[in-house]
């Protein structure tokens, strides 16, 4: 607990801002308050995949006499989804560099990579869950099933509306150009997309390669 | 950019300087490709002892939550950043307690209770 | 076309029910043909419904609560009334169909449409005027959060007309909340509601969570926030940890009953007690979410009516941090009956008694910062006095429950409701009755009336006892809860001292009503002038009351805790002393109808997808996108105010102060 830092002398007067603790230098700047704020609900958003994972770690051995997901997984199509994710963290935080400096094609690039990157990604994971609903081992068929569409939908669903976002985010850009708006809004975009990228490492350790 | 410590700390994600964050994210995903690499690798060879590889894989994982943390949220241990950690570090709490909480009560009643398909042909 | 809604979902054939809608809606077309007439619309649009300002969300948080405690607590009285009937061979008067739904919407209500609304209405209200700042960290996020709890409200209240309510309890357990046993639209009900003011609930914590950790007045410190901003910390922390497990939860009960997925069901490997598990992971913070701001405006009004600091102002900050995170380590002592071993519950019986340490510690404070304090006896310190005694019943005997075998004898006994309610109206209604008789001349700048304020604690305070001590003894006696009917004539004495409690409680409602227009009516005696009506020690009652838009022209200086106490001691530097001040142009956010056009396109959501009907939730998601879109292009978000004017406000309103 930061319970101790503001116990300074009363009479500490606002001085030169270097030697005031950041505790009771006033309120923070926009920026700094819209970061936290988001960061507080991607936490909030990382505790819903929280429950999500406990919901199948507790259930995944619960298959109903169908199939395991020894059985399901394609370590290899993983292994390529996953690829599309860590390629994309990087591209966005490329494409974030060129926001802060208001570099307009440079940001469509990097964006539009990450974009394509993503989508890729979406594709593959709509291909395998199609194919496994095709073979008859769709949400409904146990409780194993029900968590594992549960949880990685969940994840892909992140995915969609970051992809949506993402769109949103450049027609600001080219609308509305980089006003500290769309900038803040930007940072925060590139934080959602950071926060799935851990969640997908959670994912493919725990439900792809931990499958039994 | 506005000076690196300012009032009330700085925002999470903020890379404080500017030139050479491109090679972090390149570090970073460095990093990330050998673990995950690693990860895979020791999902599928046979060269460990099997009941080691969920725990090789927890350890992966972990680190690479870490690396991800660290080279593309930039989340640091430094003053300006105390909000974002602690936040973060209540957050992992949480997380923990949610999974292994319920992984431990839940195992603890399975072992304590016939099924519940068993226990549903029992109803009259 | 109308999924499943047709004719047949109004129940024409329950007077009751029939005849409690024809009320309400003769009350709400009254009131609308009301503002209509008198052309209020404009103002009540531009003031209140688009307002961001967090003191007005903070009121009509305050509003909803009350209207929603009478609804609440109408259910109540007719559970206790039933119960008082129907014994042996009597039926009483409500079917158990319907009685089902009766205990399940008081419990829903209670805790998510008036516990929560209450609690979030005093922290919106008081915490950035506490801090020292002019608004929370996201005004507009703010109104949304305000608009979606009230589109819970909304579809929570239309179940009342349109279907049913859920008959599952407050909790809706699985399997009985599956599609299997509960098919109609009640649970559904119940889900949709709740998803949509939880989502606002948890918007709103992190809004002030945000607020006090990153705005806060030069100088304020962590040790030098009032105790009230603490709790509130903790609470909103424990609202953006603990919220998201719960939509999650319902989450998957939903995908249960609308895509056949198997979490909770008892085929194919579903396992209920996992929901029980995970409900209760969300519940028992939720406890502390509650209780914890309660424990806020206690501390302020103990300091502020003794006239003296709080004692242990840091042991006080510590116990509140130590609730926040041993909340998240207790959940199971919810289910202790469930069937887990002697180890886990053990475990969790022990750190049960453990969070009651630190609440100890707090009830040692308060009775310390009372102890040779010149205590002032207003309404703010008899609620709190009465918190203090009530509360300490309902810990203990929470203390008692928490030891596993005896959980096993009480558990879902009578025993149980008196232990939850002795806390939640002992501390929870209390607190929220002490924070709305305390912060009221803040917000109006008028007190409300003394002796009315009295009359009412004591209906609460009698009411209370009457109503829950006689449910202990049932308890004992092997009365379990949500009985329509019972064989046992010996209890039926105790259930009508009980129905006695609950008309007290009744009386003090209705004088809270009364209490509310009649300081009103004599608001010019009443006025409050100075903004410190209580001779306050923290920094909203440094500013006229009610408050200017912008709260503060100039953002105080904190040396200390107490910070307008502390200046009060040297009055020559409160008062016009060295340089003349000069006021900044202030931009303040603008007045935004993005709240309330989510909400309704929310509400359209929801309702559609209860009663499914595929192409409206298509429309309702698609307007909610709409809006969405549009805030995020809207870039005219403030208004300026101009120097001159702010310097003109604070002039008057010192002057004013001058003289009083």
């Amino acid at each position: 607990m930061s319970v101790v830092e503001g116990a300074l002398s009363p009479e500490h007067a606002l001085g030169d801002a270097a030697s005031v603790p950041l505790s009771l230098r006033g309120p923070a700047p926009t920026r700094v308050v819209a970061g936290f704020g988001f960061w507080l609900f991607l936490l909030s958003d990382i505790l819903i995949f929280a429950a999500l994972f406990a919901a199948y770690a507790v259930l995944s051995g619960e298959t109903a006499g169908g199939p395991t997901g020894a059985q399901l997984f394609e370590t290899r199509h993983v292994f390529i989804e996953t690829a599309c994710l860590l390629a994309s963290s990087v591209t966005c935080g490329f494409g974030s560099l060129a926001v802060q400096r208001t570099d307009r094609s440079s940001t469509y690039f990097w964006m539009a990579v990450t974009f394509v990157l993503g989508a890729t990604f979406l594709r593959l994971e709509a291909s395998e869950f199609t194919s496994m609903v095709a073979s008859g081992a769709g949400p409904s068929h146990s409780a194993f099933l029900s968590a594992f569409f549960a949880l990685v939908g969940t994840h892909g669903l992140h995915v969609t509306v970051g992809l949506a976002w993402l769109v949103v985010m450049l027609l600001q850009v080219a609308t509305l150009g980089f006003q500290p708006m769309v900038t803040r809004r930007f940072f925060c975009f590139a934080l959602f997309w950071h926060a799935l990228d851990i969640v997908w490492v959670g994912v493919f350790t725990i439900v792809y390669l931990g499958a039994h | 950019m506005e000076a690196p410590s300012q009032a009330q700390g700085s925002a999470p994600g903020v890379e404080v300087q500017t030139h050479g964050s491109r090679r972090t994210y390149l570090i970073g995903l460095a990093y990330a490709v050998v673990l995950t690499v690693a990860s895979f690798w020791a999902a599928s060879t046979d060269l460990v002892y099997a009941p080691g590889v969920p725990i090789l894989l927890g350890v992966f994982a972990i680190a690479q939550m870490g690396v991800h943390l660290v080279f593309f949220l930039h989340i640091s241990s430094a003053p300006d950043q105390a909000n974002n950690f602690l936040a973060l570090a209540f957050g992992i709490f949480v997380v923990a307690l949610i999974v292994f909480g319920s992984l431990i009560i839940m195992g603890n009643l399975n072992h304590g209770m016939m099924p519940m398909e068993r226990l549903m042909q029992m109803q009259p | 076309m109308f999924g499943r809604l047709t004719w047949a979902a109004i129940p024409f054939d329950q007077p009751i029910v029939i005849v409690t809608s024809g009320v309400v809606g003769a009350m709400l077309a009254a009131i609308l043909l009301l503002v209509t007439v008198k052309g209020w619309w404009p103002y009540l649009w531009r003031e209140w419904l688009t307002s961001v300002d967090h003191k007005r969300i903070g009121v009509m948080y305050m509003v909803l609560g009350l209207v929603m405690l009478v609804r609440g607590f109408s259910d109540a009285i007719m559970m206790r009334s039933q119960q008082a009937l129907a014994v042996a061979g009597a039926a009483g008067y409500l079917p158990p169909e319907h009685y089902d739904q009766i205990f399940s919407a008081h419990g829903t209500i209670m805790i998510f449409f008036v516990a929560m609304p209450f609690v979030l209405g005093l922290m919106n209200f008081a915490v950035p005027l506490q801090l020292g700042v002019r608004d929370v960290a996201f005004p507009v996020l703010n109104s949304v959060s305000f608009w979606l709890t009230a589109s819970g409200v909304l579809l929570v209240n239309l179940s009342l007309f349109v279907g049913e309510f859920a008959r599952t309890g407050w909790l809706a357990y699985p399997p009985l909340s599956e599609l299997a046993y509960s098919p109609g639209v009640g649970v559904d009900y119940y889900l949709w509601s709740l998803q949509i003011s939880g989502l606002g609930t948890l918007l709103s914590g992190i809004n002030l969570t945000t607020t006090i950790l990153k705005l806060r007045a030069p100088g304020m410190g962590y040790s030098r926030m009032p105790i009230f901003c603490w709790t509130a910390l903790a609470s909103n922390l424990l609202i953006v940890a603990a919220f998201p497990v719960l939509t999650a939860t319902f989450a998957m009960l939903l995908l249960d009953r609308y895509c056949d997925f198997h979490f909770f069901t008892t085929e194919l490997g579903g396992n209920p007690m996992m929901y029980v598990n995970l409900i209760w992971i969300w519940g028992h913070p939720e406890v502390y979410i509650l209780i914890l701001p309660a424990f806020g405006v206690f501390s302020e009004v103990v300091a502020t009516f003794s006239g003296k600091p709080l004692f242990g102002y840091r042991s006080m900050v510590v116990a509140t941090m130590a609730i926040c995170v041993l909340s998240f380590l207790v959940w199971l002592h919810h289910f202790f009956t469930m069937g887990a071993g002697a180890d886990v519950n053990g475990f969790f019986g022990i750190a049960t008694m453990i969070i009651a340490v630190p609440t100890g510690v707090k009830i040692f404070n308060w009775l310390f910062t009372l102890y040779g304090g010149k205590i002032r006896f207003s309404v703010p310190i008899y609620w709190t006095l009465g918190f203090m005694v009530t509360f300490v019943i309902g810990g203990m005997t929470g203390v008692m429950m928490a030891i596993p075998p005896a959980d096993f004898v009480l558990h879902n006994s009578l025993f149980l409701i008196a232990h939850f309610h002795n806390t939640a109206i002992g501390g929870v209604v209390f607190g929220a009755m002490a924070g709305y008789t305390y912060w009221f001349p803040k917000a109006f700048g008028f007190k409300l009336n003394e002796r009315l304020g009295k009359a009412v604690f004591w209906c609460w305070f009698i009411g209370f006892y009457l109503a829950f001590m006689p449910l202990y003894a049932l308890g004992l006696m092997g009365a379990t809860r949500r009985m329509q009917h019972y064989s046992n004539p010996e209890w039926q004495p105790f259930m009508l001292v009980a129905l006695a409690g609950a008309v007290f409680i009744l009386l003090g409602i209705l004088l809270t009503v009364v209490q509310l227009v009649v300081s009103i009516r004599t608001r010019n005696q009443n006025r409050d002038l100075t903004g410190d009506p209580w001779n306050g020690r923290t920094l909203e009652w440094s500013i006229p009351s009610p408050p200017p838009a912008w709260n503060f022209a100039l953002l105080p200086q904190v040396e200390r805790t107490d910070a307008f106490w502390m200046a009060k001691q040297r009055p020559a530097a409160l008062h016009e002393s060295g340089a003349p001040k000069t006021y900044t142009s202030l931009h303040l956010p603008r007045s935004n109808p993005t709240g309330v056009l989510l909400a309704f396109c929310g509400t359209v959501l929801g309702f559609a997808l209860i009663w499914r009907i595929w192409w409206l939730a298509a429309l309702g998601l698609f307007g909610a996108i709409l809006v969405a879109l549009v805030q995020a292009w809207r870039t005219d978000q403030e208004i300026l105010v101009p120097a001159a004017e702010v310097e003109a406000f604070e002039r008057t309103s010192a002057s004013r102060r001058s003289f009083a």
